[in-house]
């Protein structure tokens, strides 16, 4: 402590020491929400303060954060998130995804493969995958409990019938480690295969529903699908109007007032690197 | 009807506060057998099935089950998980009310294809194609399987209701008034075809009913209930016939009077 009231990453050791409890046995236990009692934090929820209660708990005087929300690092809540580490913890950030070794999102995994050693630290809103299925709580914990998931291939073969594929775009439901159903937040169904054997460790914060839980090194996360429909990833068919990349997530953005639109990287780190190795190379 | 029974039951006993649900109740059901159980009203018929499908403990008495292997399980003894993955496998259960028994906003296809997929069916195509069949077995009109059971007629929501149970091919169902609230034309086409699935798929059922006729359409052997005690049994011409225990004499003249 440096002087009264102010502790280094915001929260109290206390309740650090709470929240990082349950982070280990959510590591121990991929993909199981671990209940935690949350503080209040100085932020309204939309912001995100499930991400920012594990961020304040796994951050170190060492560490380099960026923050991203929908991809971008420039946003309005990105940005109020990185100065409030800057603040209360004093750590370097960045806009960098390889410079990072802890990265909160909300909505985006990097394009750029994280690798060991970087945590990905995502904000949840809702973090039970079967409540929309089934709004009983403790029907939905005894699901859980005997890894009873048929009600959500339910959902998924009702969808194919309806529509001839899962509708679903984002928040697409993932099996982790061949046991726990999880929602991997409204990211895109396009990320949801860099989930899978992910070399970095992913935690997921969720500050209204006061839930914890986390993805180890390397754990298997699958997309729900069946044999003769399986899941996939899909990405507009363009090329990014600044990279070219044909591989990155893509925004549709209004380019003028006479409905003009271009695609455009989601990542505005992965998008602004690819552009200036185009022009050091030109 | 032939080997060693399915569902084998000793001395069970329950009381809510002073009212005795289930006295000292024991019964027993082979593979391929139908067994009803009549009685009034609070006899106890409804806590019986809960009891012996393990929804309820006993205060006294013992339930065993012989799954397919052969091994005799207590079903108070099984874990939840084992519980639930019997009443989706080898067990099936009708309610009176259909509602209970469907999910009402899934599609009639995916509520055949749910215990399929609680059992780990994974294949769309497979699933629907035995969805499609069941639907034809249970004399509804393959067509409507996209269609919302809420938009079903009472009959074909409860015809749905047993596809969706025997999917599974499970060799024991519980039923419980499966044509109550039922008009009487419709009533009598439901028994029709429970009678023919019964006998096509070998089912063991444990029928409750209040209609002494159904019983005798359908049970080979009969149990009479009254105030939690089973006060006659035996096969269910004899008892109608020839009733022993003035109960069921009493319950006989009253349906051949009305
Ligand atoms: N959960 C309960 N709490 C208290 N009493 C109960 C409960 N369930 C049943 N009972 C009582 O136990 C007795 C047996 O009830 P049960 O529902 O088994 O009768 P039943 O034979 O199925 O009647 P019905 O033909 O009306 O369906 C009745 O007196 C009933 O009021
Ligand atoms: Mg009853
Ligand atoms: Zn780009």
């Amino acid at each position: 402590m440096t002087a009264l009231g102010y502790n280094f990453g915001y929260l109290d050791e206390n309740t650090k020491r709470m929240i990082r409890r349950a982070l280990l046995k959510a590591v121990a236990i991929p993909g199981h929400q671990v209940p935690f009692g949350a503080r209040e934090m100085p932020l309204p929820y939309g912001w995100g303060t499930g991400g920012i209660a594990v961020t304040a708990s796994v951050i170190g005087a060492s560490d380099r954060l960026k923050v991203i929300d929908q991809g971008a690092d420039d946003t309005t809540n990105a940005v109020s998130i990185r100065r409030f580490f800057a603040r209360v913890a004093g750590v370097e950030t960045t806009e960098r995804t390889t410079d990072a070794t802890i990265i909160q999102t909300r909505h985006r995994i990097p394009e750029t493969p994280l690798r060991e050693g970087q945590i990905l630290v995502y904000q949840v809103p809702m973090p039970e995958p079967l409540f929309r299925l089934e709004p009983r709580v403790a029907e939905t914990k005894r699901m859980h409990a005997l890894a009873d998931y048929g009600l959500m291939h339910v959902k998924l073969y009702e969808d194919i019938a309806r529509h001839g594929h899962v509708a679903i775009s984002y928040n697409y439901p993932v099996l982790v480690g061949g046991r726990y159903l999880m929602s991997p937040s409204p990211i895109p169904a396009f990320d949801n295969p860099k989930m899978d054997r992910m070399p970095a460790l992913q935690l997921f914060g969720a500050g209204r529903e006061k839930r914890i839980y986390a993805v180890p090194p390397y754990t298997a996360v699958r997309s729900l699908d069946f044999e003769d429909h399986p899941f996939q990833p899909v990405r507009a068919d363009a090329p990014c109007a600044l990279c070219g990349s044909r591989e990155s997530y893509l925004d549709e953005v209004v380019v003028d007032d006479r409905g003009g639109r271009m695609f455009v990287c989601s990542d505005t780190d992965y998008c602004s690197t690819r552009q200036s190795h185009q022009e050091a190379a030109e | 009807m032939s080997g060693l029974p399915l569902l084998e039951a000793a001395g069970l006993s329950l009381r809510f506060g002073p009212v005795p649900a289930l006295e000292d109740v024991s019964i027993e059901v082979y593979p391929g057998e139908v067994v009803a159980i009549v009685g009034e009203s609070g006899s106890g018929k409804t806590t019986l099935l809960r009891v012996l499908s393990g929804m309820m403990r006993p205060e006294a008495g013992v339930v065993r089950y012989r799954d397919p292997e052969g091994t005799v399980h207590g079903v108070q003894e099984m874990g939840e998980a084992a519980l639930r993955r019997l009443h989706r496998t080898d067990w099936g259960f009708v309610h009176q009310n259909p509602r209970d028994g469907l999910r009402m906003r899934v599609s009639a296809g995916g509520n055949i294809g749910e215990r399929l997929m609680a059992v780990g069916a994974r294949h769309y195509g497979n699933i629907r194609a035995e969805a499609a069949e069941w639907l034809r077995r249970v004399e509804i009109e393959p067509g409507r399987i996209d269609g919302m059971p809420a938009l079903f007629s009472g009959g074909m929501q409860q015809r749905l209701q047993i596809a969706r149970t025997l999917v599974t091919r499970p060799r024991l169902v519980f039923m419980d008034e499966p044509t109550g609230g039922l008009d009487v034309s419709v009533q009598a086409r439901l028994l029709d075809m429970i009678r023919a699935l019964v006998a096509d798929l070998g089912l063991a059922v444990l029928i409750v009913t209040h209609d002494i006729a159904a019983a005798r359409l359908l049970a080979h052997r009969l149990l009479v209930m009254r105030r939690g005690r089973v006060v006659e049994q035996g096969l269910t011409d004899r008892v109608l016939d020839d009733p022993q225990h003035e109960y069921t004499q009493l319950l006989v003249a009253s349906v051949l009077a009305a």
